[in-house]
């Protein structure tokens, strides 16, 4: 296991001023802190809730005090290798919906992109504005050695964290200020104006003034509203709900306390499926009848643009680094994690024989829901997911279960080191722009290698060093 | 500015103004209580705050009529839709539902008052301390007002806000002057002797007015002066015509604002007249309570005008 902060006792160079800096404090200091951080959360009401596990619906997601840092150097591959990810997959979803070269080239298989249920048939020959049709990706990145980054996923549709990587920052910056004093650390503080940008950009066709935009939330109930409330406000723009928007003749509305008030750009937290419900699902109270009319007229810019999730697809992601080559003509910087598509008989078989060393999910599954850790699992549950799996093989894909990079982390026994991953967020408008930083993960119980914050993950600052 | 904005920020307003004056109803109580002549009521105080709070239709009708009893209903009752614990669930709330209208600053007021109030230990605040527990919530109320003040944005947002609170607080001075009402004997002979006086002072103190009435009147108690200060005195701050004014102006400020105007201005103007234009000898001879249930019928449609005027609740 590679630990970020030191390797044969010797503390790594970007963490040596933190080391420094937390012996001189002590482990009193450092209790303190964390306790005071706990309250700072739990004031500004930064809370996660977890869908049916009842119990607190605004429950705090652990946050770690040590940052996870990384050096100028090792920032560059990742910006370089992020931004190269985020312009083949909007390459890619704008090709499956117009001509499909991808596919007639033979690179990626017809059936995966069409008979996938992200793919949607409504938005086939529709040019979105600047073509661009995943505005904000989250590329979900792994670690196992000094220079071996891999990318687990990719988020095209409406990555969530960003939030956290913005107000840990805020809270870092309020506990140590002499840290920032001394170190050179990147700011994050940018985010929102260069969302701001990004989704200005991108106003439609028939947008003759500067755009109105807003975010579109299902509402206080979802889990990350917070994070809704909290970019509208950075952003300085409305937050509505599907209740404040209608569709009159050819354009978007919201209802205001003047009477109605056109909008152009709508970022939108919400599944495609609930959007519209004269177009999609028609039980759904989230969307706005006519929607997607206007969208197809050049009325109204949808981001994510609605059908961008047949790039984040877990079976499609195999694909991404011959997409890398196929559009832009260049090698992957970042690689992907050996996949075993169970769809093909030779890697289901070997997957059914290794279950006890892979990590397998389904192609279709999030959150870190309905996966199975093959380490970590008993007999029992191996032998009942190889069912699930034999029921329906196009379903799950495996992967081997990597030795992911550790980072310190404060747990009751003290400082320990603890699995992390990492989910920078790129932004993809008039140009490509990646704040330096990003959300850091970590899976704060001794061993586990899931991450997520609906699995009891925490998070952590994440420090890039500048030059 | 979103309609559903607007209604929510209303809505907020009033709830914490709402939690204020339930506080305020029990500190009369509790005060009207520690008088020794005050069995001679023909009510019990409690009973008269339970009245004048217009929960008293939830409340168990087996239920004694003590302070513990009443209290815990007006404080911690969940199906009392305006006990204090609900104001504050429901301020919270709405909040929360829109972030991005109100200042971190008002937040964390809402956010901690309703953390601290969730607390096991503050049952038997209220229960032993009341008025330590009474002067809690105020300090909320002050703290959120305080965090309005000085942080939000002077737009449309705040017009609505204002509203909220003086809308309510009308509504809440009015409920005040009844449980004197309702307390009071209704034998002339008993007027002007030391018991009624004090119960009058009462209303004063829960009014928070007990030295600005001083300052303004520079002479004794009278039913007839204390009555004037909370209800026709434009000095005070939680006087009808104080806050018939303040909707009068926070109206206007919206009818410049958007540069429409709608039947809800006149109303506003309307009120405010009947407030300045009316004497207290006036207001005596017909009945204060008749007065005070008019205003508060007059007060109750002029909310449903502004909801009406805003496209409050959607379509």
């Amino acid at each position: 296991m590679f630990n970020e902060m030191s390797v044969d006792d010797q503390i790594r160079e970007p963490y040596r001023a933190l080391v420094d800096w937390m012996e001189a404090s002590g482990p009193e200091v450092l209790e303190q802190k964390r306790l005071e951080a706990e309250t700072l959360f739990r004031k500004i009401g930064i809370t996660f809730a977890v869908y049916g596990e009842g119990g607190d619906p605004e429950r705090l997601i652990p946050f770690d005090l040590i940052p996870r840092i990384f050096t100028s150097g090792e920032w560059r591959k990742l910006d370089r290798g992020v931004k190269q990810r985020a312009r083949a997959l909007n390459a890619f979803l704008y090709d499956v919906y117009h001509n499909a070269e991808i596919i007639k080239a033979g690179i990626v298989p017809a059936d995966l992109v069409f008979r996938n249920d992200a793919f949607e048939p409504a938005v086939i020959g529709i040019d979105p504005p600047r073509n661009v049709y995943s505005h904000i990706v989250g590329v979900d990145i792994v670690r196992t050695g000094p220079d071996d980054f891999y990318v687990l996923e990719d988020n095209c549709r409406t990555p969530s964290g960003v939030s956290y990587m913005l107000e840990n920052r805020e809270i870092m910056m309020r506990m140590f200020p002499d840290l920032f004093k001394s170190l050179r650390i990147e700011p994050v503080e940018s985010y929102p104006d260069m969302l701001l940008k990004t989704l200005k950009s991108i106003a439609p066709r028939k947008c003759d003034r500067e755009p109105n935009i807003v975010v579109l939330t299902p509402g206080a109930m979802n889990s990350a509203y917070y994070e809704h409330s909290f970019l509208a406000d950075q952003m300085g723009v409305e937050l509505v709900e599907g209740q404040d928007l209608f569709v009159h003749e050819d354009r978007v509305y919201m209802r205001t306390t003047r009477g109605p008030a056109r909008v152009d750009v709508i970022y939108r937290r919400i599944d495609d499926s609930y959007i519209d419900p004269l177009c999609f699902r028609p039980d759904s109270v989230l969307g706005i009848p006519g929607l997607m009319n206007v969208y197809r007229s050049g009325g109204v810019a949808i981001c994510s643009a609605p059908g961008a999730g047949v790039a984040d697809d877990k079976a499609v992601y195999t694909y991404v680094p011959d997409m890398i080559r196929f559009y832009l003509g260049q090698e992957p910087i970042l690689n992907n994690v050996p996949t075993w598509k169970c769809g093909k008989p030779d890697d289901l078989k070997y997957v059914l024989e290794h279950l006890g060393e892979l990590v397998v999910k389904e192609v279709h599954g999030s959150g870190g829901y309905g996966m199975l850790v093959g380490p970590a699992s008993t007999k029992e549950e191996q032998a009942a997911y190889a069912k699930r799996i034999e029921a329906d093989p196009g379903d799950f894909i495996a992967q081997p279960t990597l030795s992911l990079s550790a980072c310190p982390t404060f747990v009751e026994s003290g400082v320990a080191p603890r699995h992390v991953d990492f989910r920078p967020f790129c932004l993809v408008g008039d140009n490509v722009r990646l704040t330096p930083g990003g959300l850091t993960r970590v899976a704060m119980r001794e061993g586990s290698l899931v991450v997520n914050s609906s699995q009891g993950g925490g998070v952590k600052d994440t420090w890039i060093m500048s030059d | 500015m979103l309609s559903r904005t607007a209604e929510n920020l209303f809505w907020l307003s009033r709830y914490v103004e709402r939690a204020e004056n339930m506080a305020r109803l029990m500190e009369m109580g509790y005060r009207m209580a520690l008088m020794p002549a005050a069995a001679s009521g023909n009510r019990s105080e409690w009973e008269s705050v339970l009245s004048a709070s217009g929960c008293a239709a939830g409340y168990d009708p087996d239920a004694p009529l003590r302070q513990e009893e009443v209290a815990n209903f007006l404080i911690f009752n969940r199906d009392n839709s305006s006990s204090i614990l609900n104001c504050f669930e429901y301020a919270r709330a709405n909040a929360r539902a829109m972030r991005t209208a109100i200042t971190a600053e008002m937040w964390e007021a809402l956010n901690n008052a309703l953390m601290e109030l969730r607390r096991p230990s503050m049952h038997n605040l209220a229960k032993n301390e009341l008025p330590e527990f009474i002067d809690w919530v105020k300090k909320q109320g002050a703290l959120f007002r305080g965090a309005t003040d000085s942080t939000i944005l002077r737009n449309d947002g705040y017009d609505f806000i204002r509203l909220g609170t003086f809308i309510e607080r009308a509504d809440n001075t009015a409920r005040l002057l009844d449980v004197k009402y309702y307390v009071l004997l209704p034998e002339t002979s008993m007027v002007g002797d030391g018991v009624d006086n004090y119960q009058w002072t009462t209303v004063l103190r829960a009014a928070s007015s007990l030295r600005a009435f001083h300052w303004v009147y520079r002479d004794d108690y009278s039913p007839h002066r204390i009555a004037h200060f909370l209800i026709l005195n434009p000095f005070s701050p939680r006087s009808l015509a104080h806050c018939a004014e303040q909707i009068t102006q926070h109206l206007e400020r919206l009818a410049r604002h958007y540069g429409q105007r709608h039947s809800v201005h006149r109303q506003a103007v309307d009120m405010y007249s009947l407030l300045t234009q009316s004497d207290m000898d006036e207001i005596f001879s017909t009945g204060l309570h008749e007065f005070l249930t008019d205003f508060q019928g007059r007060n109750r449609l002029l909310s449903l005008a502004i909801a009406d005027a805003y496209h409050f609740g959607g379509q």
